[in-house]
């Protein structure tokens, strides 16, 4: 296509959009003359270009809509219809844009409907805004006109309509007006300054200077990599100068990538405007924050899916103005939408004071799609139900109409999220409304990952998704259980299915868990934990494209060049998370176990049970947070000594109480619950391990049996609820004299302070694990304010980069308070400089150790603090 | 210009994959390299022989021998850079041999009786004095099906 023709549609249809924007706004404040202005200047230079290029049939149109408007800074009320027939020329334009970009010429045929139609609205208007004026104030003489005396708008009406003048924009302006025009003016001014600054580049070139950049930054790590090698090198200051350079280069390149999230936006008042027409409802839209930036990548992909939720907040969220009357609330709808940015990420929230989504008939549907059992489905509160609108397939129109329903529902929306890495979640309260929060990445293009390694091989997980890092080993505080043959993992009081990465991926590999490390992982509402052999570091990483022969693989998302000039593959949590292959439903409620419910009512709060069988027929139930392990052993190697029932466990001899008669069995394999408190465990002899469900613990019916608290109703039967406390004694006599003893034992207080949750998610189990009580807070205020409260520690770890109170300015605090001037300061860092290390010895810091030296880290508290092994 | 009687020449880089000496059009080939630090992908099919990284660019290599139902004779591999769709791919191959300029009318049509695979993404054959020289053609050699990787 010619250059000009090409430059002309681009330019034009941006402008288009502007004025669909500003139209509807006009439309809402038709005294705004500013908004009238600008919508007039676009028009107009539509017009003049269109003529200029040889498009008749475009410039009759833009000239037809033109004159109207200028009908409008005459005074002429913007009415509906006219505003609409306004609209439906600039929705012809863009017909005949598209129609021109494809063919390079102007379509055949003729909009004498649409220009009638501008014609006959301008002529009206004429007729009627003349008396209107006569009898009104002259504004510029303030004072009512004089017989004889003629105001200035009719003396510039008559003006503008002598034919002599084609330019009747150019016109001066009576008084009142030509202060606006003034500022009008100086704002043009300002616009084309703006524009003389900016240039048109295509996306493609912009593309390639990441890519070079991207090479640039992998050959100056590969550079960093030799000096560092070599004490003394010459090049060290000038690589140090590249390497700063490189990285402002980098982040030039990701700034021209962004665009405001309003630009997803633009065409939102209109949609809601048509809407509202189609609905008969009464709608407003309030948007905040369009001017959050996000990466054009991730713009381009959500564009479509906010659309779409808009479409369906205006459709099926908001109610009838006479319902909405009815139930006590104003007529008007209120849709709100809000950016923002928040660590590394950008939350849309998308809310209106609509009905709220219907639980019944998401219920019944969920039902009658063979989603979830009708069984299931009672046991589900109202958010849990709420979260099968995510499920595919699944749209909750009852009749399809053509805003939305078309077989398209938020699975579709949730699908698109996903891809992207990000996450959708909804509350809703019946007849207050519903809010969906979607949180996605800033930018796909470089991501924080961790670099994993996997029977030898290097993977990228991302982040984002990562919770947390545990490690797997013998006599932690987090154990793999395994009921049956699926590996879960305990983690504090949740449980997680677990998967090895080696096995996802085919690679053949250690199968024992037990001494690697567990990747905490997040997608969406689905928690679970990725066991892979060990973690490198985390790394900011490029993502490149994967090649179209790999991308039908589920479990990569893309794949990058590390530092070090090796290739490697990034896991997509989000294949992973599919390959756990279970049911929607238990998918939810495994979800639902582990994040707390903000919504949900305190009678939802539910506990979870193990529930086993030993003696008679009638189920038992113990709470599953009181076990620690859940046991198989060969019945053959139980011993009886001294009369006791015992097991080697663990190297130590662990007894077992029975809690019947029938006792321990003779072969075969016997099931035990065993329950730890320090060094020391006892097993409880079960004849069947049957289940773990959530359920109300509510006790009934109180026993008088030793060692049954009562009687529960645990999905849907008579379940006895056991009491664990009866049976510890029996296995050992000074149990709960012993306990007495730790805990006067104090363990150490550490206090860690690190602005960053995957930090603190990754530390506190390592410090845990040494034995340490840690109480870990994100910001260095409240550091100082949990000492202000009086609490004490032992130690205190702070991260030094830290927004706000950095980790020298706490040190220092902390050093000037008489409360704590003695207590322990150690630093972490992700960068140990002599320079740095002098300004902590200056702060007052007692140690300095890097950030991810874990063991130095240990060694320090114990160093620094004289604390030993606490564990 | 005497084109009737003026032969055209086709130049071909030539290869060894499994003993059999393969020509690939010289328009089509980049360049050729030896991979260095290969990372294997799980679960790609299994003509693909891995990634890597050439000059910042990621590279899907792609197993020659495997591709033609050969047994790969050699450890140390080259490759041959080829690019399809603005996609980058090396050919593993076991050696690398010259350019040869050859008439275009001597390329025969393939034999009936060619290993269908073979046969699948071979142009024509060439009777050199020695061997046989099977013409490659790239886009069919790319052609991998993948779907069953990711089941």
């Amino acid at each position: 296509m010619d250059d000009l023709l090409r430059e002309f549609v681009t330019e034009t249809n941006e402008s288009l959009d502007v004025v669909d924007v500003e139209l509807v706004r006009f439309e809402q404040d038709p005294n705004n003359a500013v908004i009238l202005n600008n919508i007039f200047r676009l028009v107009h230079t539509i017009k003049g270009t269109c003529g200029f290029l040889a498009l008749p049939r475009l410039e009759t149109l833009a000239h037809a809509a033109e004159s109207l408007m200028g009908k409008f800074r005459d005074g002429l009320p913007a009415t509906r219809e006219a505003v609409t027939v306004i609209l439906a020329t600039i929705d012809r334009i863009k017909e005949i844009l598209a129609a021109l970009e494809r063919d390079q010429a102007e379509p055949d045929g003729a909009d004498t409907d649409l220009i009638a139609d501008l014609e006959r609205i301008a002529d009206s208007v004429q007729a009627a805004a003349a008396p209107v004026h006569s009898g009104s104030t002259e504004q510029a003489l303030g004072r009512p006109l004089r017989p004889g005396e003629v105001s200035l708008d009719e003396l510039e009406r008559a003006f503008r309509e002598t034919p002599v003048d084609p330019q009747p924009v150019r016109k001066p302006k009576p008084a009142p007006v030509e202060e606006r025009a003034k500022a009008d003016l100086t704002k043009d001014d300002e616009a084309a300054k703006a524009g003389a600054q900016s240039i048109r580049v295509t996306v493609d070139t912009i593309e390639q200077l990441m890519t070079m950049v991207s090479e640039l930054v992998l050959t100056r790590n590969q550079l960093l990599e030799i000096v560092r090698r070599h004490d003394d090198s010459e090049f060290k200051a000038p690589l140090q100068r590249l390497s700063n350079v490189t990285a402002e280069l980098q982040e030039g390149v990701m700034k021209t990538r962004m665009q405001p999230i309003g630009n997803a936006w633009q065409k939102f008042p209109r949609i809601i405007r048509d809407l509202s027409h189609d609905l008969g409802k009464e709608i407003e839209l309030e948007l905040q924050g369009a001017e959050t930036e996000l990466d054009r990548q991730v713009l381009d992909l959500i564009k479509d899916p906010l659309t779409h939720m808009l479409r369906n907040s205006a459709d099926h969220g908001l109610e009838k103005p006479a319902e909405r009357r009815a139930a006590g609330k104003s007529s008007q709808g209120h849709i709100r939408l809000a950016a923002y940015h928040e660590g590394g990420q950008i939350i849309v929230q998308f809310s209106d004071d609509g009905r709220g989504l219907d639980t019944k008939r998401i219920k019944a549907k969920a039902i009658a799609k063979g989603l979830v059992s009708e069984a299931d489905a009672d046991k589900l509160n109202d958010a849990q139900i709420h979260k099968f609108i995510f499920a595919p397939g699944f749209s909750t129109a009852q009749t399809v109409t053509s805003v939305s329903g078309r077989g398209v529902g938020m699975d579709v929306v949730r699908n698109n999220i996903d891809q992207i890495g990000g996450t959708i979640d909804v509350k809703s309260v019946a007849g207050q409304g519903a809010c969906f929060t979607i949180k996605i990445p800033l930018t796909l293009a470089i991501i924080a990952a961790l670099i994993v390694d996997v029977a030898g091989n290097r993977f990228a997980i991302p982040q984002l998704a990562v919770v947390e890092l545990v490690r797997a080993r013998k006599g932690s505080d987090h154990r793999i259980e395994r009921i049956k043959d699926t590996a879960v993992l305990r983690l504090r009081d949740k449980l997680l299915p677990l998967a090895r990465l080696s096995r996802l991926l085919g690679i053949d590999g250690k199968d024992e868990i037990d001494g690697g490390f567990i990747v905490v992982t997040q997608v969406g509402s689905q928690t679970f934990g990725i066991v892979v052999d060990g973690v490198f570091h985390t790394e900011e990483i490029v993502v490149k494209p994967m090649s179209s022969k790999l991308r039908d693989i589920p479990m990569f998302s893309g794949n990058t060049i590390l530092g070090d000039g090796s290739v490697i593959m990034i896991v997509d949590p989000n294949g992973v998370a599919r390959s756990f292959g279970s049911t929607v439903v238990s998918q939810m409620a495994a979800a639902e176990r582990t994040q707390p419910q903000r919504l949900e009512k305190s009678d939802d709060d539910t506990t979870s049970l193990l529930m086993f069988r030993a003696g008679s027929s009638q189920p038992k139930a113990v709470p599953l947070s009181l076990i620690t392990r859940l046991e198989e052993i060969d019945a053959r190697k139980i011993e009886l000594s001294n009369g006791r029932h015992m097991v080697q466990y663990r190297g130590q001899l662990m007894p077992l109480v029975s809690m019947t008669e029938a006792g321990v069995k003779r072969e075969g394999a016997q099931p035990l619950l065993v329950f730890s408190d320090g060094q020391r465990s006892m097993a409880l002899v079960v004849d069947e391990i049957v289940d773990i469900v959530d359920d109300h613990l509510d006790i009934q019916v109180a026993s008088a049996t030793p060692g049954v608290l009562g009687s529960a109703v645990v999905k849907g039967s008579a379940t006895e609820i056991i009491d664990v406390a009866h049976f510890l004694p029996l296995a050992f006599e000074d149990w709960f004299r012993r306990k007495d003893q730790t805990q006067r034992r104090r363990q150490h207080t550490v206090l860690l302070v690190d602005d960053s949750p995957f930090f603190r998610n990754m530390l506190v189990p390592v410090l845990q694990a040494a034995g340490y009580a840690v109480t870990a807070v994100g910001s260095a205020q409240e550091a100082l304010a949990l000492i202000d409260q009086g609490r004490v520690f032992d130690v205190t770890i702070t991260d030094i980069e830290m927004a706000d109170v950095d980790g020298f300015e706490l040190a220092e605090a902390l050093r000037a308070d008489p409360r704590c001037a003695q207590m322990p300061v150690i630093a972490l860092s992700s960068q140990v400089s002599p320079d740095l290390i002098e300004r902590g010895r200056r702060a007052g810091l007692a140690d300095y150790v890097a950030k991810f030296d874990r063991q130095g880290l240990i060694a320090a508290l114990m160093e620094q603090a004289g604390l030993g092994d606490a564990a | 210009m005497n084109t009737d009687s003026e032969q055209v020449f086709n130049e071909y880089v030539t290869a060894m994959v499994g003993g059999q000496l393969f020509g690939l059009p010289i328009r089509r080939v980049q360049d050729v390299f030896l991979p260095d630090r290969l990372t294997k992908v799980p679960l790609a099919s299994p003509e693909i022989g891995g990634l890597i990284n050439l000059r910042g660019r990621i590279v899907t290599l792609v197993d020659l021998a495997y591709r033609l139902g050969l047994s790969r004779r050699s450890e140390t591999s080259m490759a041959i850079g080829v690019e399809l769709a603005g996609e980058s791919y090396g050919l593993l191959i076991d050696s690398v041999g010259e350019v040869m300029n050859l008439d275009a009318a001597a390329l025969e049509r393939n034999p009936i009786n060619l290993d269908p695979r073979l046969a699948a993404v071979s142009s024509g054959i060439y009777r050199l004095e020695e061997q046989l020289l099977l013409v490659l053609d790239v886009d069919r050699v790319l052609a991998i099906d993948t779907s069953a990787a990711a089941a």
